[in-house]
């Protein structure tokens, strides 16, 4: 056993980290930031060169195969840098949904051209985890009614993945006859959600759906959601400790007192240790099929709670300034509060942890 | 000790209820829990009324118009404002700059100053914090230079909350550079009209336009707006931040915040698709933030009971600065808790300018976030928690 990251998996880290670092700067997000719903296409393209798309998606279809572990630490590296990108549902839960539930036809159709950065797909899945003001998809004959909300990456998507009420999967085209879209401007302006409205839209049935593979395309993204709040939490604790050290008061910087020393300590002490918990998470999906989704529960709420925790310690160090636009921590302290909801808040996501393990009826 | 209440009042909770029910403006009702900043207009009416009532000021001393109750009303009177959801007063000039003119103003300011804050018809601001002197506020360096019968102020000030809406600052200014930093220090008075004052606004974290800065480029400044005596400022700042942190503690406010919970609570559902009021689990996080609320508005009693009786509020009041905010916070955390998925959307709700506009969701969602947001400040404004604790240490167990 080696609880610790191969050498590739460093070096695919590292590549990522030094793109994000040179190709997403802060203001580059706060420009993306005021433009929530239209896709970075020159820095997706980026992203593409380093064939993150397709990191999931197999050789044969012009991906590169890897695993779960390796999309967690490349979405970690996200969360760092607050990258405005569409990774989650194009470049997670679509693929994996394709691959679990999609005919050969549908995955040769759609996998290359994902995997080549060449569509975005948007995800809509929130039903399957609780309905909201009565929404929820119909599927009839080959069409779906009702109304999805929080799709993720829902802006300028080529195509949408959807969970019926039934856990059956389905592609929907957005140009199709009866659907309508709605911008949902959420607290985290690094990433496009979106709600669809069908009446009567013609839809694409994923032939191998299942209840367990709607299932594990939410495990999977409830991973992703708990590295981007890792790495959206490291990048806290790092700004707040540069910020104690620079940041002078009664004549020495703030991060000479004990109390500013011991906020940021309680911050490490806490993040550093669920590390492990994202990793064994994402390992889970890949190797340890029966651990998968308890683990996956426990990462989102784990990482929620100790998100939440670091977000308003590291804002503290900052005095006032951490209440401003100035230094732009709100971003990382709103992203944190947006992986916390999606996909369940941690209320939930416990709760479907303690039935999983039989003590809950 | 006696904590029941008399016949008289209960008459006298009759009649605040009364008078809350029969004039305050449905829009007033309203706007406190769909937004963090309540429009100017709402709070400017309902300021009016209370002050037409005579009720603007339960704490000041009846000669300069406050009401003449004892603790035990005005406890009752912040608890039915609370339950009547009635928004807030600016407490700038009410709880700060208000008794600070009556305590330590001379005859013309109190005659100029004090009528305009008790109607609510004159707006003011705290200019203490600078971009280099927060927690360490001594170290500030906008200096006044006296000129004649004027100061000539220089410098800028920061973090200034509501600023852009206010008639008057009060500021801390330096007088005198001395080798004691809290000496050289003095209160000034300046109307925000003067030339050479100049604000600029700071977007918060919720996207809300409540912050500033406030430059000052050589702006004229009467002597007589001068508080006190020159170089005394401090003193009078003191006095005014353990007045500050008695109201920090919020009690009314987080009262307002805890009905607002459990109205979420009643209109939400829990994964089960029963009331999320009915779920266990939620019952008891609400409930020990009751619990804390509660200890913490009894404390409160107990400290305004020991001012009432003659006692200097000194260091406690850094008490209820500390469980004050943190109760705040944490209901905020739970608000956020309630409302589940609709703390992701924001309508117009959390834009600059635009607090109580419509959002997406159900309304009780609109502004949890905004709230949430804003309520993370609470451990920062008024001296941080970290330097409350510092005076818990040094003041009260004399570490
Ligand atoms: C059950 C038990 C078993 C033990 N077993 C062993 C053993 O097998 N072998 C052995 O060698 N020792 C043992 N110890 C001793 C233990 O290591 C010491 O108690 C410990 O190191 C603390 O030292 P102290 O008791 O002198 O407390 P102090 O060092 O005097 O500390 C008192 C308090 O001050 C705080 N403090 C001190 N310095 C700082 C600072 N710079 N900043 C902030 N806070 C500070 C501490 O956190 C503590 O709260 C044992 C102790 C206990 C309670
Ligand atoms: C929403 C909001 C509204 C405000 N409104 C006003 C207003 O109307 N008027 C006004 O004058 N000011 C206002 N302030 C300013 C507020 O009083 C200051 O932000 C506060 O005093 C902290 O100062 P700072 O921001 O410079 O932080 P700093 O003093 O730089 O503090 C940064 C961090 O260091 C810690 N720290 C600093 N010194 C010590 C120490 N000795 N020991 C331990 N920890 C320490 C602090 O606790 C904090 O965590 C407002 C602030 C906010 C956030």
């Amino acid at each position: 056993m080696e609880f610790a990251l191969s050498e590739e998996q460093r070096l695919l880290q590292d590549s990522v980290r030094r793109f994000l670092e040179q190709n997403a700067p802060l203001d580059k997000v706060r420009l993306a930031a005021g433009n929530t719903h239209t896709v970075q296409r020159s820095l997706w393209a980026g992203a593409s060169e380093l064939g993150i798309p397709g990191m999931l998606i197999p050789e044969d279809f012009g991906g590169m195969g890897l695993g779960f572990l390796d999309a967690a630490i490349v979405y970690e590296m996200f969360g760092r840098y607050v990258a405005p990108l569409p990774f989650l549902g194009t470049a997670v839960m679509a693929p994996l949904a394709l691959m679990l539930a999609g005919s050969e036809a549908q995955q040769e159709k759609w996998l290359p051209k994902i995997a080549a950065g060449e569509i975005i797909a948007g995800v809509a899945v929130t039903e399957s985890i609780g309905v909201r003001e009565g929404a929820g998809v119909k599927a009839g004959k080959g069409t779906l009614t009702g109304k999805a909300l929080f799709v993720v990456d829902w802006a300028e998507a080529d195509l949408y993945i959807v969970a019926d009420s039934d856990h059956g999967f389905h592609l929907v085209l957005p140009d199709a006859k009866g659907l309508s879209r709605r911008a949902l401007n959420t607290i985290d302006k690094t990433r496009s959600v979106g709600e669809l409205v069908f009446d009567q839209v013609a839809a694409e049935p994923l032939p191998r759906s299942s209840a367990d593979a709607v299932a594990r395309v939410i495990d999977a993204g409830r991973v992703m959601l708990a590295a981007d709040t890792l790495g959206a939490g490291q990048m806290m604790i790092e700004k707040a400790v540069a910020y104690a050290g620079e940041r002078k008061q009664f004549g020495r910087v703030i991060g000479s007192f004990q109390a500013v020393k011991h906020l940021c300590a309680e911050m490490a002490a806490a993040l550093e240790p669920s590390r492990s918990l994202v990793w064994y998470a994402a390992h889970a999906l890949d190797e340890v099929p029966d651990d998968a989704r308890l683990m996956a529960c426990h990462a989102k709420s784990h990482l929620s709670e100790v998100g939440r925790f670091v977000a308003r310690t590291a804002t503290e160090v900052h005095g006032g300034m951490g209440f401003t636009d100035l230094l732009g921590l709100h971003y990382w302290f709103k992203r944190i509060g947006f992986d916390r909801q999606l996909l369940g808040g941690p209320e939930l996501v416990r709760l479907e942890a303690a039935r999983l393990q039989g003590w809950a009826a | 000790m006696n904590i029941d209440f008399t016949p008289e009042d209960e008459a006298f909770r009759d009649e605040v209820r009364g008078f809350i029910a029969a004039n305050l403006p449905r829009e007033c009702a309203d706007s406190p829990a769909l937004g963090v900043m309540t429009d100017k207009s709402v709070v400017k009416r309902w300021h009016k009324t209370l002050y037409e009532k005579g009720w603007a000021a339960p704490a000041w001393p009846e000669e300069y118009g406050g009401t003449g109750w004892n603790a035990t009303q005005r406890f009752i009177f912040n608890e039915e404002i609370a339950r009547a959801n009635a928004p807030r007063l600016m407490p700038f000039g009410l709880t700060m700059v208000g008794p600070v003119i009556y305590t330590f103003g001379n005859a013309e300011q109190k005659s100029r100053h004090l009528q305009g804050i008790l109607s609510g018809d004159v707006w003011w601001c705290q200019g203490y914090s600078e971009p280099g002197a927060g927690s360490d506020l001594a170290s500030l360096k906008t200096t006044a230079a006296r000129d004649g019968d004027h100061y000539v102020v220089n410098g800028q000030k920061i973090w200034t909350s509501y600023a852009h809406e206010a008639d008057w600052i009060f500021c801390l200014v330096r007088t005198e550079q001395s080798a004691r930093r809290q000496e050289g220090i003095s209160f000034l008075l300046i109307d925000m009209r003067t030339p050479g004052v100049e604000v600029r606004p700071i977007i918060s974290i919720a996207g809300l336009h409540h912050l500033n800065e406030v430059f000052f480029t050589d702006v004229k400044v009467p002597v007589q707006n001068l508080i006190g005596e020159e170089n005394k400022g401090w003193t009078y700042a003191k006095y005014l931040l353990v007045h500050e942190r008695t109201s920090i503690g919020g009690v009314p406010e987080s009262k307002k915040k805890a009905a607002h919970i459990r109205a979420i609570a009643r209109a939400e559902r829990n994964a089960d698709g029963g009331a999320l009021m009915d779920d266990p689990a939620f019952q008891r996080k609400l409930a020990e933030i009751e619990v804390r609320l509660t200890s913490l508005e009894y404390m409160n009693l107990r400290i305004l009971a020991d001012a009432a009786a003659g006692k200097a509020v000194g260091p406690q009041s850094s008490l209820l600065k500390i469980v004050g905010s943190e109760v705040q916070q944490a209901l905020g955390e739970l608000a956020v808790e309630a409302v589940g998925y609709y703390i992701e959307p924001v309508g117009q709700g959390a834009l600059p300018g635009g607090a109580n506009a419509r959002g997406i969701g159900p309304a009780h969602a609109w502004n949890v976030w905004a709230d949430y947001g804003y309520g993370r400040a609470a451990s920062i404004y008024g001296g941080s928690n970290e330097i409350q604790h510092d005076v818990i240490a040094k003041a009260i167990l004399n570490l």
